[in-house]
């Protein structure tokens, strides 16, 4: 099986969709000529074309609701936000248009489109380049949203997301795309089904719930863990809407202890759902509260220092599972 | 207003049919808000029939595309879903074509290429280039026709959509119905640049203004447009000059706050369905006994639409999950 990036499996599962279907497109900013920001569409421009690798002007809100159009009458945009914190320009577009055509329709028409693009911290981005919005669109009904943490995820899922014929949304971490690993690729028809969690480590004394790049954090965090001789199992969410609850709760009912890691502001953040979901179905398999880990309550600073004091990382996972005994 | 007509009388009559039916098919439609069996917002098209007939009547039904905002009941009835089911729609029962989750503003009838149905002012001009972004990649020459209103025209996203169907060529004609009114705020009090046609200018769009009020002038410039975009694949700006003889929606109950009975009283020379009769009198195309005749028998049409609409249920509660997603159920309960 080849190993690849984070980044090569994204741009293989573009491939392999445009070559299975002439109806799916790209379309974002300084994704053709310039190749992408993050590199994900590199080559594409010279191998698809610009009639199917679209240099958008900047304006998300334009070009997010051009696509809702096209998709209504089957096409299948793919579209990049540059960063997903540009996608906030869009909202209007994701959220009153695409995910609302099914519904407000009867069902006479849907959205088959991707929004992708990376969304958390990257390097000191600072503060208006860094959000986690993954929790914002999964409060909406009618979207789906889907959080990969692995390249084998991101390679399967985007394949899912393009043929899927409702509006997803796509988050990559930018922390992850230089990230290595397995991708099944030989077949072409690898697919990830959304709505299966995935436990990525197996253990009997803790769940760590987690998504996106939380994941490798809490693995390291178990890493930590099991030197003290507690067992941590890690669950990857992998998507958000729809969302693996069966999974979890499996979990928790093994190891009676519960931690939600997540990169977004603490506050309301979609770690909160589901740590609430937690204490609403798995009461009786709880032996202490639900621990929760999330991103400060800050706009992110510029400063390393600041940003990195922002981001939880593994001993502020290992401190949670401390404390809750 | 004598004049060489190039119409034919069938035509002219088939239009005069028309928009007597809009006009009293909306006339009822406040009866159903006042009431109680429509609610939410009603906006009705009573002055502005003449552009819709005049618009559509030059489209090829079935095969190009029509996107408008919220003042739409006469498109879809222009383009062939039935009154019937249109008013279900407003009164929000099953037999609508959203099977009442659409209400008034969302009417939709995609096999006919009526896309709604959208209440965000000026959020659907970037869905109308995507429709005309679609012909054009699957090399079809249908046109997409994409009315929006003078409030509209000052929307961020409208240029953003008129920047990029410059730049690809996009089949869309984006035609501003300036009935001089964004709700209550007349045009001069909302738009720096009163001629709005010219949001084409900086983008090297063609762009017009044009009558709204005469239907046979109307439909010339309609199809002369329309061939010009089929022909060109290019976009293309229209101001259409009508007037809004009623309220923004049903809910606006003082219009004394923005304009005066005078002035509503003087645009009546303008109203469209005048101007039409005038017309077929003048050039004996119709006598005034028989569009008496005719606008008794669609009074009634429109009495048995209202009545059959009324017998449409209401939807069961379980439909509320329904059509969140194609493919899988949302979950249930609070």
């Amino acid at each position: 099986m080849p190993t690849l990036t984070y980044r090569d499996a994204l741009r293989q599962a573009l491939i392999d969709e445009m070559d299975r279907d002439p109806e799916v497109f790209l379309i974002g900013e300084d994704i053709g000529r310039y190749q992408g920001t993050f590199r994900v569409t590199q080559g594409l421009f010279d191998k698809y074309g610009k009639d199917r690798v679209i240099d958008a002007p900047i304006t998300e809100p334009g070009f997010t609701g051009m696509a809702v159009g096209a998709a209504m009458v089957g096409l299948r945009p793919v579209v990049e936000m540059m960063t997903m914190s540009f996608s906030i320009l869009a909202l209007d577009q994701v959220i009153n248009s695409a995910a609302k055509v099914h519904s407000m329709t009867g069902g006479q028409a849907s959205v088959p489109m991707v929004i992708r693009g990376p969304g958390g911290h990257a390097n000191q981005l600072s503060a208006q380049h860094s959000h986690s919005l993954e929790g914002w669109y999964a409060h909406v009904p009618g979207l789906k949203v889907v959080v990969p943490a692995t390249p084998a995820d991101a390679y399967g899922m985007l394949k899912t997301a393009i043929r899927d014929d409702n509006p997803v949304i796509f988050t990559e971490n930018p922390g992850l795309y230089a990230l290595k690993g397995e991708v099944p690729t030989e077949s072409g028809d690898f697919t990830v089904p959304f709505g299966k969690a995935r436990i990525a480590r197996e253990g009997t004394d803790v769940t760590l719930v987690a998504y996106s790049r939380m994941v490798s954090v809490c693995e390291a965090a178990a890493d930590l863990l099991e030197k003290d001789g507690i067992s941590a199992e890690v669950v990857d969410v992998r998507s958000l809407l729809p969302l693996d609850t069966e999974t979890i709760y499996a979990s928790i009912q093994k190891t009676n202890r519960a931690v939600v890691v997540y990169e977004d502001w603490r506050s309301g953040g979609f770690g909160a759902e589901i740590a609430a979901r937690i204490g609403e179905e798995c009461f009786d398999s709880l032996d202490a509260p639900v621990g929760r880990v999330g991103g400060l309550n800050v706009p992110t600073p510029y400063s390393r220092v600041l940003e990195l004091e922002c981001i939880p990382n593994e001993h502020d996972v290992v401190a949670a599972v401390r404390k809750i005994g | 207003m004598k004049q060489s007509l190039t119409q034919s009388p069938t035509e002219i009559e088939k239009y005069f049919r028309e928009m007597v039916l809009i006009r009293k098919f909306e006339e009822k439609c406040n009866v159903a808000y006042r009431t109680g069996k429509a609610g939410g917002y009603l906006h009705v098209y009573i002055g502005q029939e003449a552009t819709g007939v005049g618009w559509i009547n030059s489209l090829k039904l079935g095969w190009d595309y029509v996107i408008a905002a919220y003042r739409i009941h006469a498109f879809p009835i222009l383009m062939g879903t039935e009154p019937v089911a249109c008013m279900a729609e407003i009164m929000g029962r099953v037999d609508g074509p959203s099977r009442g989750k659409g209400g008034s503003m969302h009417i939709y009838d995609i096999p006919r290429g009526f896309f709604g149905g959208w209440g965000i002012v000026g959020g659907h001009t970037p869905l109308g280039a995507g429709l005309a972004f679609a012909a054009k990649y699957r090399k079809e020459d249908r046109v997409t026709l994409c009315f929006l209103g003078d409030g509209a025209a000052n929307a961020g996203v409208f240029f953003e959509t008129l920047n990029m169907a410059a730049l690809w060529d996009l089949p869309v004609i984006f035609i501003i119905e300036n009935n001089e009114f964004a709700m209550g705020t007349r045009l001069e009090y909302h738009a720096a640049d009163t001629e709005l046609h010219k949001r084409g200018f900086p983008f090297g769009i063609k762009h017009e203004r044009l009558d709204g009020m005469n239907v046979l002038q109307v439909k010339e410039d309609a199809q002369r447009i329309i061939d010009w975009v089929r022909e060109n694949q290019k976009p293309y700006v229209v101001e259409v000059m009508n007037y809004r003889f009623v309220g923004h929606g049903a809910a606006d109950n003082d219009q004394t706050l923005y304009r005066t009975a005078e002035e509503v009283e003087q645009n009546k020379e303008r109203d469209p369905l005048h101007i039409l009769r005038k017309i077929m009198m003048e050039n004996n195309i119709m006598t005034e006994e028989k569009m008496e005749a005719i606008e008794s028998e669609i009074e009634e049409q429109v009495e048995e639409i209202y009545s059959q609409a009324l017998e449409s249920p209401h939807p069961e509660k379980s439909e509320v999950y329904d059509h969140i997603y194609t493919d899988m159920p949302v979950e249930k309960g609070h």
